[in-house]
């Protein structure tokens, strides 16, 4: 059974929720229309399709378009073998959707590392706070209108925060260079 | 006013008795029997576990263990990336160590924040703690961690001890 075959069976038995299964370089995506139903879905890939194992969940943030937030779940099959992507999308209004930790108990760190980072919140999560950043920390880092260097803040004995001094801007390389000083990491103006 | 001082013996002329000053023979005890604090915190920790390791040696400089208790250590050798949430507690630690006390930032995040300029990391442990000797690397070769601790001992021998401690008593 591949994972091609696993997603047509998702298909087939939630029909118009989950998109034509896309296929590129061995890896099959597939996209929910509603993440309202991701636990339903989830449910079935790990009770029927063998899905017991979830690589990750990411999150993107399509800045100026509608819906703003992407998750994308890496669901694989430990005995079968299969690794199947699922896309959902969430808009910037409602920032949330049911949790999956009722399916893998792993999703518990992957979905407050998204709430973090990105500001996602998980309905139904057991303990949504902070991972990485401090409780009381303001901002949410990973949001594409969140600076590079970060920004000012202040939570009293716990953790300060301060802009970084960038110099001039991300130092980038560029590839295919005729040589190594032409690709060397140094600011950059965006001439191409 | 001479504020070093060095101990100078010949054998020949002295026998078994050296001539010095106090705060010379002080600031040679000192010097020779600096206990690190590793704050190992990222990769320049493996290269300080390298450091103590039997081919780059630290305690043939008097190093002689990495005390990982801050009241019973002498240099806090800051190793590795300093991240905001970090930083209060690499402050708690050195503010539980005793006098006097030193701090070696080694490698190129705990010297200016390294290659990460961002919103996470503190750019330089020398935004919270006051450092004595910073290496440059990423990570510092062992030998280049045995440099900023011979000149650290350096530093240390000349340091005018007995001024110092007069002004603080009084």
């Amino acid at each position: 059974m591949t994972a091609r075959e696993q997603a047509s069976q998702l298909k087939a038995r939630f029909g118009d929720l989950i998109s034509e299964p896309v296929e590129f370089c061995g890896d099959v995506t597939v996209r929910l229309a509603d993440a309202e139903r991701v636990v339903e879905v989830c449910d079935f890939a790990k009770k029927e399709l063998g899905f017991n194992f979830l690589v990750d969940i990411s999150s993107l943030d399509n800045y100026g378009e509608d819906p703003r937030w992407t998750v994308v779940y890496h669901l694989r099959g430990l005995e079968t073998g299969c690794e199947l992507r699922l896309k959902t999308d969430v808009s910037e209004e409602k920032s949330e959707l049911p949790t999956v930790t009722g399916v893998w108990r792993t999703a518990d760190w992957h979905e407050r590392e998204i709430y973090d980072m990105m500001g996602i919140r998980f309905r139904g999560h057991p303990d949504l706070r902070r991972i990485l950043m401090w409780e009381g920390y303001p901002y949410f880092p990973l949001r594409k209108d969140f600076p590079l260097a970060g920004k000012s803040s202040e939570v009293p004995e716990v953790a300060f925060t301060r802009p970084a001094p960038l110099a001039g801007g991300p130092f980038v390389t560029v590839a295919g260079g005729k040589d190594a000083i032409e690709r060397e990491p140094r600011v950059r103006n965006p001439e191409d | 006013m001479q504020t070093w001082s060095e101990i100078g013996y010949d054998s020949k002329i002295e026998g078994d008795v050296i001539v010095t000053r106090v705060d010379a023979a002080l600031n040679w005890f000192r010097k020779n029997s600096l206990w690190p604090m590793p704050m190992g915190l990222a990769c320049c920790a493996i290269e300080l576990m390298a450091v103590g390791a039997s081919r780059f040696d630290i305690s043939r400089f008097g190093s002689e263990v990495m005390r990982f208790s801050p009241r019973q250590s002498d240099v806090m050798i800051v190793a590795g990336t300093v991240t905001y949430k970090m930083a209060s507690v690499v402050k708690r630690i050195y503010d539980q160590m005793a006098e006097p006390k030193w701090v070696i930032a080694m490698g190129a995040c705990a010297s200016t924040g390294g290659m990460y300029r961002s919103y996470a990391v503190l750019q330089g442990v020398d935004r919270i703690l006051p450092v004595d000797i910073y290496v440059a690397g990423c990570p510092p070769r062992p030998e280049a961690v045995l440099d900023a601790l011979m000149k650290l001992q350096n530093k240390v021998q000349h340091e005018p001890l007995l001024a110092t401690l007069k002004k603080t008593a009084a």
